[in-house]
């Protein structure tokens, strides 16, 4: 049973390893934060399957976790990209006109 | 008040199960931190039939029996077109949303992003913008093959049951 | 041993998916294709490993922590792809080989 649960975390591994790549090569940056999304989503497999290999089911709150953090990571990366792209858009950016931010 | 108490034993319970300890301190830090989150969801204004269903309920249990199946279906296409068995074709559809409420435009659009092969994409003026991967599968959308499924939403009905 | 053979089945065929949903993230040539490579992997690749887990424990707080975590994914996944997607599109990206703008029916382009 042990070597079945291993074969698969290698096999998850290898699907982590395809996201990452697809995370590298782009081209635009939602493909990038995509792959980091689905990458995410098997790491949280992986370590609930580490949980049955090492016998140690504690180790799934651990996994329960990071599907939440996985979420706000997402939400917190796409709110940089729309805050970058309205410096992309403006120009002259606004932040020396009153010295704040926008 | 009754999504209140709703949540708190939700949230409770919740509690129990993820600790699994039954000892009377334990407990009363459950109780504790269930009130203190309540306190915010209340402070927060979250505590409503939007974020908290329970007139739903058994409507809900239906659908995602229903949706389940269809998620089933649509994972074997998209493999299948993954694969090279089957042609991919992507469409760019809009489709026109008959629901009334906030939360029936929420559940129509979260279950076609949740199927595979369709993903909303924009929302405006009641028409969803939606992308599909197959011809297909745009055509299924247009026959109102999900829309069909969504609980109707009426928010005056109350069945009062627990979540 | 039958539920051992049962999880053994489950957890290869969730292997399987997700190894074809990362597939499709190559083979797929546009980011909103790759959209549904990713839901592929986010609903039933996760739903048949964590049930092939669940099974070697019965019912227990386990099953009840995997059923959870299956939970969590299967409601955080279809906000971030969406949030995703709203912002691409907006941003300006359009999708490869569909019509510029959006349909209402097919009755009246040709293709």
């Amino acid at each position: 049973m042990n070597l079945l649960l291993v074969a698969a975390s290698l096999a998850i591994m290898t699907t982590m390893a395809l996201a990452l790549a697809r995370a590298l090569l782009g081209p635009t940056i939602f493909d990038r934060i995509l792959a980091v999304n689905m990458f995410g989503t098997k790491a949280v497999l992986l370590v609930a399957v580490f949980a049955f290999v090492s016998g140690r089911p504690d180790v799934l709150d651990i996994a329960l976790l990071y599907s939440l953090l996985n979420f706000v990571g997402v939400v917190a990366a796409l709110r940089l990209v729309e805050r970058g792209k309205d410096y992309a858009d403006h120009k002259k950016p606004e932040i020396n006109k009153d010295g704040s931010n926008p | 008040m009754k999504h209140t108490i709703s949540l708190g034993a939700l949230l409770f319970a919740l509690w129990v199960l993820l600790s699994g300890h039954l000892e009377p301190l334990l407990l009363g830090f459950g109780v504790l931190s269930v009130i203190f989150s309540l306190y915010i969801a209340r402070r927060m204004d979250v505590v409503d039939h939007e974020s908290h269903p329970i007139h739903l309920t058994f409507k809900l249990l239906k659908f995602w029996l229903v949706l389940g199946k269809k998620i089933f279906q649509a994972n074997i296409d998209v493999t299948l077109r993954i694969l090279g068995f089957k042609a991919v074709e992507p469409q760019l559809i809009k489709l026109k949303m008959d629901q009334t409420t906030d939360l029936g435009k929420a559940m129509y659009a979260n279950s076609i992003t949740l199927t595979p092969g369709s993903a909303s994409i924009h929302m405006e003026e009641g028409e969803l913008y939606v992308h599909t991967i197959s011809r297909q599968g745009a055509q299924d959308l247009f026959d109102g093959d999900i829309a069909d499924i969504i609980p109707h939403d009426k928010t005056s009905s109350d069945t009062g049951a627990n979540q | 041993m039958i539920t051992d053979i049962l999880t053994g089945v489950f957890v290869s065929l969730g292997c399987t998916l997700g190894l074809i949903g990362g597939l499709g993230m190559h083979r797929l040539d546009d980011f909103y294709a790759r959209l549904h490579a990713v839901g592929v992997t986010d609903t039933l690749c996760s739903f048949f490993i964590l049930f092939g887990l669940a099974l070697q424990t019965g019912l227990s707080f386990v099953t009840i922590k995997l059923l959870l975590i299956f939970l969590f994914l299967l409601f955080t996944s279809p906000a971030a792809s969406f949030s995703l997607a709203n912002n691409a599109w907006q941003w300006g990206l359009r999708p490869k080989g569909t019509n510029s703008e959006p349909v209402s029916s097919f009755n009246k382009d040709a293709s």
